[in-house]
């Protein structure tokens, strides 16, 4: 072997060792067992502690709230959404007590009058909905009745009746279209008011031959429209040339 | 005498077979042993099989209305700082007025709720919109890491190794979905972990727990019969910024164009 190849060898041989010892000092230890990552920090975040209990917890010790709580339109709000992480709270019951949210502050976070809420959504203005008074003297967060029959269609369908009532049809009342039962306020979602479903019914005003006052738009049903219903371009709480 | 011939003529048979067929039994034996070592062993190290899941999030934007207790609740599960600029999810509002202007806002990523808003009129659609890490299958945070200190897991989920992290920001900048922050305190990379300590213990991330009206979908996407299964049959489904190909976990129901 010529003595510069052998040398290149060495060179070689050594750089190759100083490579494996520096890989073998320098890479964390668990890393690349599971991926091109420390398997290692996967278990640290995996022991990191949990602080929401989560509600099944809850009803462990609280079984009358929970039980109340499981039948009513609250049931998918879990406890924690109101009375805050509670894991705390279940490994120290007396120590640790969670926050009874009992001021106006808390509940107007989902219930107060926002038009990007999803419609049908309940909503209310706090400062015209009883200002002042905290929600709970009328209403229980853990059976949210309404605590009388509503009076007006707007305590429930704030965003329409608002709506409506900067628009040209404000002086029409609720019942003039929709004839909503008085079941209706007390099982809101089992009989549901009625819609109007032709055309003429919108024409008994806004007909060329309609019996109404003057200022009232009149259209001609016969050339006006065609196969659409009046509520498919127009939208009857809010008719456009406001 | 015969019977004593039998006898030695028996055993000396079975002498024979036994050095003939023990032997075998005995390997096979041993590895039915190593076998059921293995598997033990197995089983303790990992009562939680990392393999066996794949999570993913479903996000019913139609049913979210905005009260931001996912925000506060992240925050607390994970600890994250409490200034206006540091969400591991975080609620967008959008308006989208008549001349298909879009605005949006998340004023302190909507923790304490939205400020109603003045500018009613005009208004073509509004709704709420909450963000996350996606998750990708794909990710391109994952591929800029320079330490290897972010990592998809097994089962899915995008963490940051925290002692390993040298805080330079490249994931930051690399996620296209904005999800990523440096940590003030630690000065490294943080994000959302669909709390994988929860999730691993069979629990729902704090931010689904807490959804008062359902409108995030937590579950396996291995799982045949699942919330997010149901969620994934029968739902329309969008993903955010799909052109990036980054093939993201978190899907949207009923989203808007103008969504990004």
């Amino acid at each position: 072997m010529p003595k510069q190849l052998s040398r290149l060898i060495i060179v070689f041989a050594v750089l190759a060792g100083g490579m494996l010892f520096a890989r073998h000092r320098l890479l964390p230890k668990t890393f690349g067992e599971r991926g091109h990552y420390r398997a290692a920090a996967v278990t640290t975040i995996q022991n990191l502690p949990v602080k929401y209990a989560g509600r099944e917890v809850c009803a462990g010790c609280h079984a009358e709230i929970a039980a109340m709580h499981s039948e009513n339109r609250h049931q998918s709000v879990s406890c924690e959404v109101c009375h805050g992480p509670a894991a705390a709270h279940t490994e120290s019951p007396t120590e640790v007590q969670l926050p009874k949210p009992n001021k106006r502050a808390g509940c107007p976070l989902c219930h107060r009058y926002d038009p990007s809420r999803p419609t049908g959504f309940p909503q209310i203005d706090p400062q015209t909905h009883n200002p002042m008074k905290p929600c709970i003297t009328c209403h229980n967060p853990h059976r949210p009745e309404t605590p009388h029959v509503p009076g007006e269609c707007g305590a429930c369908h704030g965003e329409i009746a608002r709506t409506k009532a900067v628009s040209r049809h404000a002086g029409l009342d609720c019942n003039q279209c929709h004839n909503a039962p008085v079941k209706h306020k007390i099982t809101p979602r089992e009989v549901r008011p009625e819609k109007p479903r032709t055309r003429a019914f919108c024409a008994k005003c806004h007909g060329s031959d309609a019996n109404s006052p003057k200022e009232i738009p009149r259209i001609n049903l016969e050339t006006h429209g065609g196969r659409y219903l009046c509520w498919q371009c127009h939208y009857p709480h809010m008719p456009e040339g406001v | 005498m015969e019977g004593r011939e039998d006898r030695k003529q028996a055993g000396m048979k079975s002498r024979r077979d036994f050095l003939r067929t023990w032997p075998a039994a005995g390997l096979a034996l041993l590895v039915g042993l190593k076998f059921k070592a293995v598997e033990l062993w197995a089983a303790a190290e990992a009562a939680y099989n990392p393999r066996e899941h794949r999570y993913g999030m479903g996000i019913d934007v139609a049913k979210c209305i905005g009260c931001g207790r996912c925000v506060e609740a992240c925050k607390n599960e994970n600890d994250v700082p409490r200034e206006p600029f540091y969400f591991r999810t975080w609620v967008e509002r959008y308006f989208i007025n008549g001349s298909g202007e879009t605005t949006v806002d998340s004023p302190n990523g909507g923790i304490e709720g939205f400020p109603p808003t003045t500018q009613e009129k005009g208004i073509l659609r509004t709704f709420f919109v909450p963000k996350l890490c996606n998750h990708c299958d794909d990710p391109p945070c994952v591929q800029v890491c320079p330490v290897g200190a972010t990592f998809s897991t097994e089962d899915g989920v995008i963490l940051v190794d925290k002692d390993y992290c040298v805080g330079c920001r490249y994931c930051v900048q690399a996620c296209p979905y904005g999800a990523r922050f440096v940590d003030p305190r630690t000065k490294t990379a943080e994000k959302c972990t669909f709390c994988y300590h929860r999730i691993t213990k069979g629990m729902q991330p704090a931010c689904v727990e807490v959804c008062p009206t359902g409108a995030r979908v937590f579950g396996d996407l291995k799982q045949r019969s699942s919330p997010l299964a149901r969620f994934q049959r029968f739902r329309k489904l969008h993903t955010l910024k799909p052109h990036l190909n980054t093939k993201p976990k978190v899907f949207y129901a009923d989203l808007d164009e103008e969504v990004r």
